[in-house]
């Protein structure tokens, strides 16, 4: 018996395989400036969209180390969007998520849309994103989704490499 | 989306960069907002585009004129759009 609690997140109904990523326009952060983009606009080709826990969280350290490792910024575009600021998004870029973009989300309502909020218990008037991976090509739709089913969970990298290694040659 | 025709680097809550807006809107020049670092030594992408780290600077791709300081951009952006202007 561990003694831990790996919470189950209810059902949920998220943006999914099969769908077209919802449209959205929030600030996008780059290393250097941020600015507002439309997620259609930033979009022209293969690009992995990824939700993580607020900047600063171990699961958006270890979400970045993920992608870095696995260089998928060198394979495809990787948008990522948290509720943290761009003035905090562009502290994690100078540490790592080389050559990835972050969408600020602080009202969580693109993160409400996608189907991914989540209440964190202590945290009031906080509403989080569950950790979750979408794989577009360049008319957005959804070619692989992961979404966390647990608290905390992280996504399969190797699944990640398979599906992105079946978008981009 | 098409580019709108001004780029403004700007910082969150600069009186200076306030100004340059409530002149753009005066004369309802399109613009987008490329927001930077308080920090001067984080504003290389402004440096690069105007040979100078300070906010407000605008790049105005109708003319080519790429422009720091603003009373230097209100006067340049009344001379161009404003009554009388070119």
């Amino acid at each position: 018996m561990p003694d831990f609690d790996v919470v189950s997140l209810p059902e949920t109904e998220h943006v999914a395989e099969g769908d077209v990523a919802p449209d959205f326009t929030r600030p996008l952060v780059n290393e250097e400036y941020w600015e507002d983009a439309a997620l259609d606009d930033a979009v022209d080709g293969p690009t992995l969209l990824v939700f993580h826990p607020m900047d600063g969280a171990f699961q958006a350290t270890y979400l970045y180390n993920t992608i870095d490792d696995h260089g998928w910024a060198d394979d495809l575009d990787v948008l990522g969007l948290s509720i943290s600021s761009p003035y905090a998004h562009k502290r994690l870029l100078a540490e790592r998520g080389e050559g990835v973009r972050i969408f600020s989300d602080p009202s969580a309502g693109v993160i409400e849309e996608y189907g991914l909020a989540h209440d964190i218990d202590g945290m009031t008037g906080v509403t989080e994103t569950r950790p979750a991976v979408f794989l577009l090509d360049g008319d957005r739709a959804v070619e692989y989704a992961w979404v966390a089913s647990e608290h905390p969970e992280f996504p399969d990298a190797e699944e990640i490499d398979d599906a992105v290694g079946r978008l981009v040659d | 989306m098409t580019e709108p025709q001004i780029t403004l680097y700007r910082l969150q809550a600069c009186p200076y960069c306030e100004r340059v807006v409530r002149t753009l809107s005066r004369f309802g020049l399109e613009y987008e907002s490329r927001y930077v670092e308080p920090m001067h030594s984080e504003r290389n992408a402004v440096k690069r585009v105007s040979g100078a780290r300070s906010v407000p600077a605008i790049v105005d791709r109708e003319t080519g004129v790429t422009m720091s300081e603003s009373a230097n951009i209100v006067e340049y952006l009344e001379g161009t759009y404003g009554e009388g202007g070119s």
